[in-house]
């Protein structure tokens, strides 16, 4: 059960909620929301965006200053919040296709750009609002609608393409360690710079159905015993690799901040007058 | 003391845009509108403001529409590919009532077309470009001079009707150099959007004020907790499938512009009174056609002329006004026939219209119009 601090982010009047029983999404909402209590943020100095999917419709349920944008966007719309007002504290909800399909430009710009906003990233590789088409993550061979034979595309490691593309702060976890997941996105809201938290979770309803886990406790137990922590997977070989989920912290650096480089460019200029 | 400058209808556009206290602009480079990023980029940091090149057009506008929300005034500045590209989250700032003033410098297309020169073929995508029921509100400047005093014009509709104004330039006067007269701060209207009086914990943030139909705005980091989306939504700004709150809130986007339509159409008339004739012609089009006119009239042809300066909502009424006692009305334009359906529709048989399109990338000469004239007559 929630704590009464947790509770009081919640806009409890629209629930239920519109996500499937057993979904992962409502483990990493609680587990972002412990994160903001935890850090003593306030609800009117918050801001979630989204953009379009089953994990878009989060921030509806957050009592905060809450953006639900069009598909894939949602980051470009947080770089206008961020930049206009750098008190705020942003955090943009996303899920897999939003972030690396459509939205794919924008994530590596923010990345690039290192703005002090936190992208939490649902990966549960598959469109699951839409009927359970084939993402940038579905995984060679698994099945969508859209991939009734099988994926033959090669999935994005997120985490690697935010490494690369410059974020301060690249981690990963699955919906089986909500706490790992609370302490990853606690860390890259206390990032200065751009911080990526990919979780992955599931959905059993469009991509378990077709891919033999179509329980939430069949993907919980896949994650249990397919995740490696980052520092063990860099003993272990490719093949051993194969088909596991590493998880961990991949970035934690210091670098400058897009917003701070800014109000520098303003203070030289005198235009803070 | 008023200043005397010799710029550029682009540079204008910027510098009017931060006379009416712009202080946000996200964009991406294209030609022919390009100089006003650049002049952002250079003025904005100066006073304050943020000025951000971003990853596309999409994401430009998408920024754009974040700042408004953070209670910033923000513009973005186009040209028609990426006029094209803004269409989508230009309807999110329909839906979720974002003031956001968007520019496009026409050029000719479709497609990337003619980079560097001159069309009038966005006209009707300025008023149905984005998807779903709106109501446009769109500016076509025709002078350097026009430039600046409808930028402030578009914040000031943008900033009290809370929606996206367009801008609707043209590469002949975004281009044109001319002499322009800075007025003085202070001494032209600048409005602001209204804030909410009400507590934060009442704050409804899509409850419209019935005197205008417009809902208070308060800012991202106001104090205010409130949610934003492109669903369509009830006054707490919830996604609804009620019927009867849908209606509501898609006449009430409509209404709120259409009520005060006598507020917002400017247009502008020369020697109409005892015309035979009457030549509609806007943005870079209306100087060679007035022009025209003036040649006409030195000839003895009685022909008048009429500029609409917002295109949407057009003069209808105006222009109506005027066709009764005409046998003709000419409207030519750089595009193979677009407000002229807005015409005919005005002039509903009164008079017969007649259309004069050019889409070679260039601007009519005063000769040419003049020729149309003597046709018609």
């Amino acid at each position: 059960m929630p704590s009464q601090e947790v509770l009081d982010w919640l806009r409890a009047r629209f629930f239920p909620h519109i996500w499937c029983p057993g979904c992962g999404h409502g483990i990493i909402m609680h587990a972002i929301l412990r994160a903001l209590v935890d850090l003593g943020k306030k609800k009117e100095e918050t801001v979630i965006a989204s953009g379009i999917g089953c994990s878009s419709r989060m921030p509806g349920y957050i009592d905060a200053c809450t953006l639900h944008t069009t598909h894939g966007r949602s980051l470009a719309f947080a770089t206008g919040v961020k930049l206009a007002n750098p008190k705020l504290t942003v955090i943009d909800v996303m899920g897999d296709g939003d972030c690396t399909a459509i939205g794919g430009n924008h994530f590596i710009h923010a990345c690039r750009r290192n703005i002090d906003i936190t992208a939490v990233v649902m990966n549960n590789n598959i469109y699951g609002m839409t009927g359970g088409q084939a993402s940038p993550t579905t995984p060679v061979g698994a099945y969508a609608t859209t991939a009734p034979y099988g994926v033959i595309d090669v999935p994005f490691d997120i985490c690697k393409l935010a490494a690369g593309a410059g974020a301060s702060y690249v981690a990963r976890a699955t919906v089986a360690h909500p706490l790992l997941i609370e302490k990853y996105v606690k860390t890259a809201i206390s990032k200065k710079g751009f911080a990526v938290v990919e979780v992955v979770t599931h959905c059993h309803t469009q991509f378990g159905r077709k891919n033999k886990r179509p329980r939430p406790i069949d993907n919980i137990n896949f994650f249990k015993e397919n995740s490696v922590m980052y520092n063990k997977a860099t003993t272990m070989s490719k093949e051993e690799l194969e088909g596991k989920i590493v998880i961990g912290e991949f970035v934690n650096a210091d670098l400058p901040e897009y917003v701070e480089q800014y109000m520098k460019l303003i203070e030289s200029l005198g235009g803070n007058r | 003391m008023p200043k005397v400058q010799f710029w550029q209808g682009n540079t204008a556009v910027a510098m009017g845009a931060l006379a009416a206290g712009c202080r946000f602009f996200g964009g991406y480079p294209i030609t022919p509108s390009s100089e006003i990023a650049e002049t952002m980029a250079l003025e904005l940091p100066k006073v304050g403001g943020r000025f951000i090149q971003m990853e596309d057009e999409i994401a430009s506008i998408a920024a754009v529409i974040g700042a408004s929300l953070a209670g910033y005034k923000a513009m973005t500045a186009t040209s028609g590919p990426g006029f094209s590209l803004k269409q989508e989250n230009l309807g999110l700032a329909y839906m979720a009532e974002v003031p956001i003033v968007v520019v496009n410098v026409m050029r000719g297309g479709p497609s990337t077309g003619l980079p560097t020169k001159v069309s009038q073929q966005d006209v009707m995508q300025a008023r149905w470009g984005t998807h779903g029921d709106h109501e446009a509100i769109t500016l076509a400047p025709a002078s350097v001079q026009e430039c600046y005093e409808l930028a402030i014009e578009a914040f000031n509709l943008a900033e009290r009707f809370r929606q996206p104004v367009i801008f609707l330039g043209d590469e002949v006067v975004g281009h044109m150099r001319e002499k322009i007269i800075v007025p003085d701060d202070g001494t032209f209207t600048v409005l602001n959007r209204k804030r909410p009086k009400t507590r934060p914990e009442e704050y409804v943030p899509y409850k419209p004020d019935p005197e205008d139909d417009i809902p208070p705005m308060a800012a991202f980091g106001d104090g205010y907790r409130w949610h934003v989306t492109g669903l369509t939504h009830d006054e707490w700004g919830f996604p609804t499938n009620d019927p009867e709150v849908i209606e509501r809130k898609i006449l009430r986007l409509v209404r709120k512009v259409r009520r005060f339509r006598d507020e917002i159409v400017r247009y502008e008339t020369y020697e109409v009174s005892d015309a035979d004739m009457i030549v509609v012609a806007y943005g870079s089009v209306s100087r060679t056609a007035l022009s025209a006119v003036r040649e006409a009239r030195s000839k003895g042809l009685k022909v008048g002329f009429f500029r609409p300066v917002t295109l949407w909502p057009f003069p209808d009424k105006e222009l109506q006004a005027l066709v009764n006692n005409v046998k003709a009305v000419l409207v030519p334009e750089l595009n193979c026939g677009q407000m002229v359906l807005e015409v005919e529709r005005v002039v509903s048989g009164r008079a017969k219209v007649f259309a004069k399109g050019l889409v070679n990338g260039e601007l009519f000469r005063p000769s040419e119009i003049f020729e149309f004239i003597k046709e018609v007559a």
